[in-house]
């Protein structure tokens, strides 16, 4: 028993996480139709962003900040305006074969400019463990845990408390409709994309300390998080967190319970059988954007 | 393209065919591995172009039926089958597993389908990874022969870039025929409007199916071929980002062009070796020129000269009704 309430809160961790990557995920899609094939990538950088800017000198906590910042210019800012408003129009799968082209670049640029190497990254929740119903948790696992699960907590509040995510949703519901009765359609779409780069940067901190910052770690993630989405539902943020956090678990149980060898498939069967037989996820509605 | 004239296009491509052919006689090894590269893998985005460009069934799994192809003529060759008789296998078998693969296309469509592909195209690397009494894992197959083509051993680079090449000649008239034929005016029909092509009598089922079997059937081909290039493979190889590469050579040489998949092959197999003297640079470079080309024209290599060609022939047809117009003038 102790070992499956183990392996339940280690899946929980990175299924919050997931979930966090998930939800700017579809964000993206809800608002402006891009499937980000480098949302994997996103999560990748953020992390050499605040090791370049520690190499630099700076102390930890300012290189978080320096890094969520830049992310949110680059990946948020940035890559709105460089790459999908120019292809928006021209459908989804152009736009989507040139986040493939982007997730190559991100990755090459990394591994030119820092290193090939995985490198150390510091956790920003204490390490050690704490004994919770005579179980030793691991300290790491419930921070990342907590701090995700604010996030999303902040965000849904966001996006159904306050006058500006009211906007958002409209935004993303109908655009013309939400254009006529006077919701800045354009400032709510950025908005959300500087959401997604924040995400992916908070995602970035709080997976790297578990991983190691790698070039090539964004693969493994961006495809969870595609997974997520897809099952909890392409159209609901909250799809998307109770996708992520299934997946989390599904994940490490696969990995314990079923071959290690053949873990990789059981999220995989499960996304065709859900795609198959519930194809607007878990918890989507069929046919409708929400927020 | 039919802006050219028609001798004038024959022409054309008679000079490629036989600039193809002389050419890489005095390339060295790595320069006709690279090219032998490029026919085998049009082959596959080919099949993905019918999937895809005509049928509009988007589709991530085309690696793996390169990959099944791969593992199926190594299997053969190496148990002392002769490579036709393989590649008839893997045309069979991914024809097959492609008409299964098909069904989910009948009930979900877009990114879904996307999805469906690209969880299938994990599948079977896991398979190719883990049944080692079938695959040898990850340690692979090695020593895959290369044939005996009409008593003439291909072992050297050259003749098995001419096996290579007259492959694709075959593949290529073969779709040549397909996309005009009534299945190609089907598939394209399914692509614009699948309701009114259902209402016009065009067994949609059958045709998604059979767009989906065929374009894994050269996928297949493409892997036989790619085993006895390589004459030795292991799974990685045959992951998803191959799928994801087929896909893109498809986009940038244009989805939907006859022509497409060759021009993207080459985008994609040659330009990466071109970029090679800019070192560690070379495949950022390749993803930006990627990015650029797509900004530029979504639909592709292809699309820029399709919208070059329309414009000039609205600009002449306007021509020819200024001309027209003032002619009556006169005669009033």
């Amino acid at each position: 028993m102790s070992n499956l309430f183990d392996l339940l809160v280690a899946g929980l961790a990175t299924g919050a996480i997931y979930a966090l990557v998930a939800v700017g995920f579809t964000l993206l899609w809800q608002t402006s139709q891009t499937i980000n094939f480098a949302q994997g990538e996103f999560v990748m950088l953020p992390a050499f962003l605040m090791l370049a800017a520690m190499h630099a000198g700076a102390p930890f906590w300012l290189a978080i900040i320096l890094g969520i910042l830049l992310s949110m210019l680059l990946l948020g800012l940035a890559f709105k305006m460089l790459l999908v408003d120019p292809m928006l129009r021209h459908g989804v799968l152009p736009l989507a074969i040139a986040t493939m082209a982007l997730a190559i670049g991100l990755k090459e640029a990394v591994k030119q400019f820092f290193s090939a190497e995985a490198s150390p990254f510091p956790s920003i929740v204490p390490t050690g463990d704490i004994s919770i119903l005579g179980h030793a948790v691991s300290l790491q696992s419930i921070g990342v845990l907590l701090l995700a699960i604010l996030a999303v907590f902040g965000l849904t509040a966001l996006l159904n408390r306050t006058s500006l995510g009211h906007q958002m949703q409209a935004a993303a519901q109908n655009p013309t409709v939400a254009r006529i009765i006077g919701v800045p359609v354009e400032r709510m779409i950025l908005l959300t994309f500087l959401i997604n780069a924040f995400l992916v940067a908070l995602a970035s901190l709080l997976i790297t300390p578990i991983y190691l910052a790698k070039f090539t770690s964004g693969e493994v993630l961006g495809q969870a998080a595609f997974i997520a989405a897809i099952i909890g539902g392409f159209n609901q943020v909250r799809g998307a967190i109770a996708g992520g956090l299934l997946i989390g678990v599904l994940d490490n149980l696969a990995a314990a319970y079923v071959s290690t060898q053949y873990r990789a498939a059981v999220p995989m069967i499960f996304l065709i059988a859900v795609i198959l037989f519930r194809p607007q996820g878990l918890l989507g509605r069929a046919e409708e954007r929400t927020v | 393209m039919s802006g050219f004239a028609k001798p004038l296009k024959i022409a054309f491509g008679l000079i490629v065919i036989a600039a193809l052919i002389a050419v890489p006689m005095n390339f060295n090894r790595y320069g006709l591995f690279i090219l032998s590269q490029w026919a085998v893998m049009a082959i596959a985005a080919m099949g993905l172009n019918l999937t895809l460009g005509y049928a509009g069934q988007v589709s991530l799994a085309q690696g793996a039926f390169v990959g099944i192809g791969a593992y199926v003529a190594a299997i053969m060759t190496t148990h002392g089958w002769p490579l036709p008789a393989a590649i008839v296998v893997a045309i069979g078998l991914s024809f097959a597993v492609g008409w299964v693969l098909g069904y989910p296309a009948l009930r979900v469509q877009h990114h879904y389908l996307a999805f469906v592909t690209l969880a299938f195209s994990t599948l079977a690397f896991l398979v190719f990874r883990n049944e080692s009494w079938l695959t040898g894992g990850i340690y692979g197959i090695s020593n895959i022969p290369r044939p005996h083509i009409f008593g003439i051993a291909t072992n050297k680079p050259l003749p098995f870039y001419y096996v290579c090449l007259g492959s694709l000649a075959i593949v290529s008239l073969a779709v040549w025929w397909l996309i005009r034929s009534p299945w190609g005016r089907a598939f394209m029909a399914l692509r614009e409007n699948p309701l009114r092509a259902q209402s016009l009598g065009v067994d949609t089922r059958r045709y998604t199916l059979m767009a989906f079997a065929i374009g894994s059937a050269l996928g297949g081909v493409a892997g036989a071929l790619y085993a006895p290039l390589t004459q030795y493979i292991d799974p990685v190889p045959f992951n998803l980002s191959l799928s994801l590469d087929l896909l893109m050579m498809v986009i940038v040489g244009g989805a939907g062009f006859f022509l497409g998949p060759f021009l993207g092959a080459m985008i994609a197999v040659l330009l990466p070796e071109w970029l090679r003297f800019t070192e560690g640079y070379y495949l950022m470079l390749y993803a930006i020129a990627v990015m650029g080309l797509l900004i530029w024209s979504p639909t592709g290599i292809l699309g820029i000269l399709d919208r070059y060609l329309a414009e000039r022939r609205t600009k002449a047809a306007s021509a020819q009704r200024a001309v027209a117009k003032s002619r009556l003038e006169t005669v009033q």
